[in-house]
């Protein structure tokens, strides 16, 4: 039997325990406050600010007079999240399929930790490489009108950050596919590469889903890389080669600069921080969810 | 060669040359990642190398003198910065894991915890800045300080800690509690004398992986209005810091090609810190997965 000291000792230490918990809750909700207070701030002023800040084409806060339209950020984001995606998926997918499938344990052993200190170099290195490299000695040899500042360097090196995201979560879906759904392929005379293709990717669609939106949802926050190498134009364009602004990158900028807090132009930075955490939020949230749909499969 | 229509036709050696060709590609294309990592390090290593020298290490920053310029006081930064966090998110992210592993019953309480942490941890690090500024800078008066920045740094890495120490302690078998407690333990003398002794290195290669990954945050210090230039190493908790990957970030956006040489040597500091950590963090987990006892 527990003395009502011991007894007390447990009770204390369990709530000690929920209270560390709760301190992610607590997150959370701070985060979530914050973000819709201040942002309630910068939309006071003006009802009609919120109209503008979500249909508007032109985001020029520092101009007179300033115009809020955060859809040239949204643009830009995208733009650089899309180019890195479109490089990453491939070759992610194709690490994975490798690792999963192909590699021995010898290669795998080598190649998997190697790809975790790919994924554990900080960003403001990435922006430094496509700053003085890729840009000047590859970009600009190869299409003679890039800019400095430009979207495809960014998303060049935010692809290559988001390789290791992909490729491990896809190896992981691809390893939980059943050993005898392979075999019973390979039963009727398939070849690897059609095990691999038609049995093991299908199966393992959701969860390839799912590392996707995660990889996704990462570009879309990347912030230093992006700061440092697209330069700090917004603008409503696809060509990659010139100067845009992302949701991160205007934020940095008016964090750095000498906007005076409490001025509006600085209160915006929480209404586009409150858009980018609503994006992030629902790209992860969906990504959660297919992956569960995927777990529940094979169990 | 014609053959009658639904006549299964093997083409056996095509379809495995077509597959070994597919492999090729598929080896190919993952050596990218690892060729991009190559390129890069040699790249800032030819650019740094140069200014690494001792009075780089010891020298505080300077704007108008590239050559005397050094790295000292975000080298102090960082090292106050990561104490912080260490000593905030290592009892406060294992405490959580506790609870949802051992304490918690299965419910709709521990759910919304385990949702709310995912989620977390996909929260743009950026976003946490923009808490902490509100939280910490403004609210709670901390002014633009290390406590506030460390703060900042906990609460972005505690999901990291959390799910990795859940991770470990998940893998600790079911048998080693079931003996303790038959023997009369309590659920905490249970947890703290035989769970978390096994379970340590998987939290530690967690938390060591979270401190790499605070040690080159730099985004949530620049919301939080963290200076660029600081001529001074901070004394105590309350003082202005910079970081090193915030003085980096400075050389690089100067245009001058004097400073992007020193922001390479920043980042050769930078890496010879976080590269070690990680292999560490790496091999003790292979290390652990090998020597298993169960």
């Amino acid at each position: 039997m527990l003395s009502t000291l011991g007894r007390f000792k447990e009770r204390t230490i369990h709530a000690a325990l929920f209270l560390s918990a709760a301190v992610s809750v607590a997150t959370t909700a701070g985060i979530i406050w914050v973000l819709v207070y201040e942002s309630a701030f910068f939309f006071r002023c003006d009802w009609s600010l919120l109209t503008e800040f979500l249909t508007g084409t032109e985001w020029t806060p520092l101009y007179a007079p300033p115009h809020f339209g955060v859809l040239p950020l949204i643009c830009g984001t995208f733009l650089i999240a899309g180019g890195a995606l479109l490089m990453a998926l491939p070759i992610g997918l194709a690490t994975a399929v490798f690792l999963s499938e192909y590699a021995p344990s010898s290669v795998r052993s080598v190649l998997k930790p190697l790809l975790e200190i790919l994924a554990g170099i900080p960003t403001v290195v990435y922006g430094y490489f496509a700053l003085t490299f890729v840009t000047p000695l590859v970009l600009q040899p190869l299409f003679p009108n890039t800019e400095v500042f430009n979207a495809a360097s960014a998303a060049l090196v935010v692809g290559v950050m988001i390789i290791p995201t992909i490729s491990s979560l896809c190896d992981d879906a691809l390893r939980a596919v059943p050993r005898s759904l392979r075999e019973a392929a390979y039963a009727l005379s398939a070849t690897k590469l059609e095990v691999s293709t038609r049995i093991v990717l299908p199966a393992a669609l959701s969860g390839v889903m799912a590392a996707v939106l995660l990889g996704l949802a990462r570009a879309t926050g990347e912030t230093m890389a992006v700061a440092i190498a697209a330069g700090m134009t917004p603008k409503m364009t696809l060509n990659p080669f010139v100067s845009v602004q992302t949701l991160t990158g205007y934020m940095v900028q008016v964090s750095q600069g000498d906007t005076p807090a409490g001025s509006i132009a600085y209160q915006s930075i929480f209404a586009v921080g409150l858009t980018l955490f609503t994006i992030t939020l629902a790209i992860n949230l969906i990504a959660h969810r297919v992956l569960r749909g995927f777990r529940e499969a094979y169990e | 060669m014609s053959v009658a229509p639904g006549i299964f036709v093997p083409r056996l050696q095509r379809r495995r040359r077509i597959g070994t060709a597919v492999a090729t590609m598929c080896a190919l294309l993952s050596l990218i990642g690892v060729l991009f990592l190559g390129v890069l390090l040699v790249r800032i290593g030819k650019e740094g190398w140069e200014s690494l020298t001792p009075t780089f290490l010891t020298n505080f920053p300077s704007v108008l003198n590239p050559e005397q310029a050094g790295i000292k006081s975000a080298l102090w930064g960082t090292l106050w910065l990561t104490l912080v966090t260490v000593v905030v998110s290592l009892p406060v992210g294992v405490a959580a894991a506790v609870y949802l592993e051992e304490f918690a019953r299965p419910g709709r309480l521990r759910w919304f915890i385990h949702i709310n942490i995912s989620n977390l941890a996909g929260v743009p690090s950026i976003v946490y800045g923009i808490l902490g500024l509100a939280m910490f800078v403004r609210w709670l008066h901390l002014g633009r300080s290390v406590l506030a920045g460390g703060l900042t740094l906990a609460l972005l890495v505690l999901p990291v800690v959390i799910i990795a120490s859940r991770e470990a302690l998940a893998g600790v078998p079911k048998s080693i509690r079931l003996a303790a407690y038959a023997l009369g333990a309590t659920r905490w003398q249970t947890v703290w004398s035989h769970v978390l002794p096994a379970a340590l290195p998987g939290i530690m290669t967690g938390v060591i992986l979270a401190l790499s990954r605070a040690i080159g945050e730099a985004a949530p210090l620049l919301i939080l209005g963290a200076l660029t230039y600081v001529a001074f190493v901070p004394s105590g908790p309350m003082d202005a810091f910079t970081a090193l990957p915030l003085q980096i970030y400075d050389w690089i956006d100067r245009p001058q090609p004097e400073f992007h040489r020193l922001a390479a040597a920043g980042i050769i500091l930078l890496l010879g810190i976080l590269l070690p950590m990680n292999a560490v963090a790496i091999g003790v987990r292979a290390w652990h997965q090998r020597k298993k006892a169960w």
